[in-house]
C-alpha cells in the first residue's frame, strides 16, 4: 500500500510541476533553473536519518557527507537565485 | 507516531510553499519573493525532518550543514555573473552526490533488516541517478570554465563502451536486488559503474549544447531526489524532486526545439564533431567604429543581439550604455534573445539585467522577428550560430532547420567580432558576406567603448 501511495504522490507532482514551469518567460530561465536546483537539495530532509544515527559509523559519516552537500545546494542555490532577481528591474522602477 | 503526523502535516505545508514559489517564479515582478517562499519551504521542511528523524546525535549534522552553508554561501556570493553556468552545474552536482549518499546510508541503518526488493531498487536507482548528476555535472563545469577542452570528444568504439556500461548496470543492479545488503560487491560496482555512466554521457557532448545538458542534469537531480525520497519513504523528497525533475525536463525541451534537434541527438550525436557544410566564400565589408557611429546617429531602430562572446568580453555594461545613449537619441533600442544563446538557458537575460538593462526591452526571437525588417541597425555581439542564415538557406549546414534571429533581413547589420574564425559548431557563417552586413573587427568591448566615444 506504502508503494501506491507513494507513486501516486509521485504521479501528480509530476503533472504538477508540467503545468507550473511550463509558462515561465525565458528571461527567468536561469533563475528558475537554479532555483529549482535548490529545491533538489531536499534530500538534505532525508539525511538526518542517516546522519544522526549514532549506532553505526559508516551510516553516520555518509549521511554526514550528504548533509553537507545537500546544505551546499540549499544555502547556495537560494542565495544565488535570489542575487539574480535581485537584478531584474523593470522599466518603472528606475 | 504522533511525530510523524505532525512532520507530514508539515510536510504538506512545505508542499505547498514549494508550488506558490514555483508559480510566482513565472513573472518578473513576483519572482524574489518566489524565490523567498519557496526557500521558507525548505526551511520547514528541513526542521521538520530533523525532528522526524529522531536523530540521537547532533555532532555529525550540525558539522556537515556548517561545511555546506559555509561553501555554498561564499560560491553564491563571490561568482560573476557570467560564471553562472558553472556554479548552477556545481550546485546540481552537490544535489547528486547528496541523493547517491542516502540512498546509500539507507542500506546501513537497516543493518540486520531485510531490505524489501522495492526499496532495494529505489536505492540503486537513487545510487544510479544520483551518480550520473554528480560526474556528468563535474564534467560539464569543467568544460564550461574551459579547463577541460569544451569540444564534442567522439572516439571509435564509444557506442558499444556505452552499451556495455548500461548493461552492466542492469546486471550489477538486478544481482543486487536479489540479495540487497550493505556489503554485497555489486553494491560497489553500481558505484562505480553510475560515476562512470555521468563522464561517459557528457564527454560527447559539445560546449554549445551546454543549455541542454545543464536543464537535463538538473531535471536529473531532482529525479534523484525523487529516488531517495521512495528509498527512504519520505512524502517531500518524492513532491519537491518531482517539481524539479518535471521542470528540468520542459526546459530541455525548450531547449532543443531552439536548435531544432531531438534530445537523442544532442545526447549522442557529437555534434560538430563530423558533419560538413558548404564553405562559404565571399568578401567581408568592415566598417570603422567612426563610420559605425555615423550610421547609429541616423538610425531610429536599433536591436542588440548577444550571445556568449558578449560574456567573455564582458561587455554587457558598454552595450546598455550604448543603448542608453541611442535612447536619448531618440531612437527605439531592444536586445533580442535567442533561446539558446549562452551556456544555460537565459543566460543573456541575468547578464543584461546585471547590467540594469529593464527586462521589458528584452525580447525574444518570435516577437523580433516579424518586426526585423523595421530594424535600421542590428548589433550581433559575439553571437554566431543563432543568427547564421545558413540554418533557413542551406541544407547540408549541420543547422539547418533550426530557428534563427533573421538579423539578416535587417537593413543594416553589424557584427562585432574579434577575427574571421567559425563560432562554436565550426560552421561557416554567410551573413558575415551579406551585402547589408558591416564586420567591426576587434575586442566587443572596445569596438562599443569606442562608438560611445564618437557619441560623446
Amino acid at each position: 500500500m506504502d508503494i501506491i501511495f507513494l507513486t501516486f504522490i509521485l504521479v501528480l507532482s509530476v503533472f504538477l510541476g508540467f503545468e507550473l514551469i511550463s509558462k515561465v518567460p525565458a528571461t527567468l530561465h536561469t533563475p528558475l533553473m537554479s532555483g529549482a536546483n535548490a529545491i533538489s537539495g531536499i534530500t538534505l530532509a532525508g539525511a538526518f536519518l542517516a546522519a544522526g544515527a549514532t549506532d553505526n559509523d559508516m551510516a553516520s559519516w555518509l549521511g554526514g557527507a550528504a548533509v553537507a552537500f545537500a546544505t551546499i545546494n540549499v544555502i547556495g542555490g537560494y542565495l544565488v537565485t535570489d542575487r539574480m532577481l535581485g537584478m531584474f528591474k523593470s522599466k518603472r522602477g528606475q | 507516531m504522533d511525530i510523524e503526523i505532525y512532520t507530514n502535516l508539515a510536510y504538506i505545508v512545505a508542499a505547498a510553499l514549494f508550488i506558490f514559489g514555483l508559480k510566482m517564479l513565472g513573472s518578473p515582478a513576483t519572482a524574489r519573493r518566489g524565490n523567498a517562499f519557496s526557500s521558507m519551504a525548505m526551511l520547514i521542511a528541513v526542521i521538520a525532518g530533523l525532528i522526524g528523524s529522531q536523530a540521537v546525535s547532533y555532532e555529525v549534522i550540525i558539522v556537515g550543514i556548517l561545511v555546506g552553508a559555509l561553501i555554498g554561501t561564499l560560491s553564491a556570493r563571490l561568482v560573476a555573473m557570467t560564471s553562472m553556468p558553472e556554479l548552477v552545474a556545481l550546485f546540481n552536482g552537490s544535489g547528486g552526490a547528496s541523493s547517491l549518499l542516502v540512498g546509500w546510508a539507507t542500506l546501513y541503518y537497516s543493518e540486520g533488516e531485510v531490505v524489501p526488493t522495492f526499496t532495494a531498487a529505489t536505492i540503486v536507482l537513487a545510487i544510479l541517478i544520483g551518480g550520473l548528476t554528480f560526474t556528468g555535472s563535474l564534467i560539464a563545469y569543467g568544460k564550461l570554465s574551459e579547463r577541460i577542452n569544451s569540444a564534442a570528444l567522439v572516439f571509435s568504439g564509444q557506442r558499444v563502451l556505452n552499451s556495455a556500461l548500461l548493461l552492466a548496470i542492469v546486471a550489477c543492479a538486478f544481482l543486487f536486488c536479489r540479495e540487497p545488503s550493505a556489503t554485497s560487491v555489486y553494491l560497489y560496482a553500481l558505484l562505480g559503474l553510475a560515476l562512470l555512466l555521468g563522464v561517459m554521457a557528457v564527454i560527447p557532448i559539445g560546449g554549445a549544447d551546454m543549455p541542454v545538458v545543464i536543464s537535463l542534469l538538473n531535471s536529473y537531480s531532482g529525479i534523484a531526489a525523487c529516488a531517495a525520497g521512495f528509498a527512504v519513504g519520505n512524502n517531500i523528497l518524492i513532491v519537491a524532486g518531482a517539481l524539479v525533475g518535471a521542470s528540468g525536463i520542459i526546459l530541455t525541451n525548450i531547449m532543443c526545439k531552439a536548435m531544432n534537434r531531438s534530445l537523442a541527438n544532442v545526447l549522442f550525436s557529437g555534434f560538430g564533431a563530423a558533419k560538413t557544410a558548404k564553405a562559404v566564400e565571399g568578401e567581408v565589408k568592415p566598417i570603422s567604429v567612426e563610420d559605425a557611429y555615423y550610421i547609429l546617429e541616423a538610425a531610429s531602430n536599433v536591436c542588440f543581439v548577444p550571445g556568449y562572446g558578449m560574456a567573455v568580453a564582458q561587455a554587457q555594461h558598454v552595450v546598455k550604455e550604448l543603448g542608453k545613449i541611442l535612447e536619448a537619441n531618440g531612437c527605439e533600442v531592444s536586445y533580442a534573445i535567442h533561446p539558446v544563446a549562452g551556456r544555460m538557458p537565459g543566460h543573456m537575460n541575468v547578464l543584461l539585467a546585471e547590467a540594469d538593462v529593464p527586462y521589458e526591452q528584452l525580447v525574444e526571437m518570435d516577437d523580433i522577428n516579424p518586426r526585423i525588417e523595421n530594424v535600421d541597425v542590428a548589433i550581433v555581439i559575439g553571437a554566431n550560430d543563432v543568427v547564421n542564415p545558413s540554418a533557413r538557406q542551406d541544407p547540408d549546414s549541420p543547422i539547418y532547420g533550426m530557428p534563427i534571429i533573421n538579423v539578416d533581413q535587417a537593413r543594416t547589420v553589424f557584427v562585432l567580432k574579434r577575427s574571421m574564425a567559425s563560432g562554436f559548431s565550426g560552421v561557416d557563417n554567410p551573413l558575415f558576406f551579406g551585402d547589408n552586413t558591416r564586420m567591426l573587427f576587434g575586442d566587443a568591448k572596445e569596438s562599443i567603448s569606442g562608438v560611445i566615444g564618437e557619441f560623446g
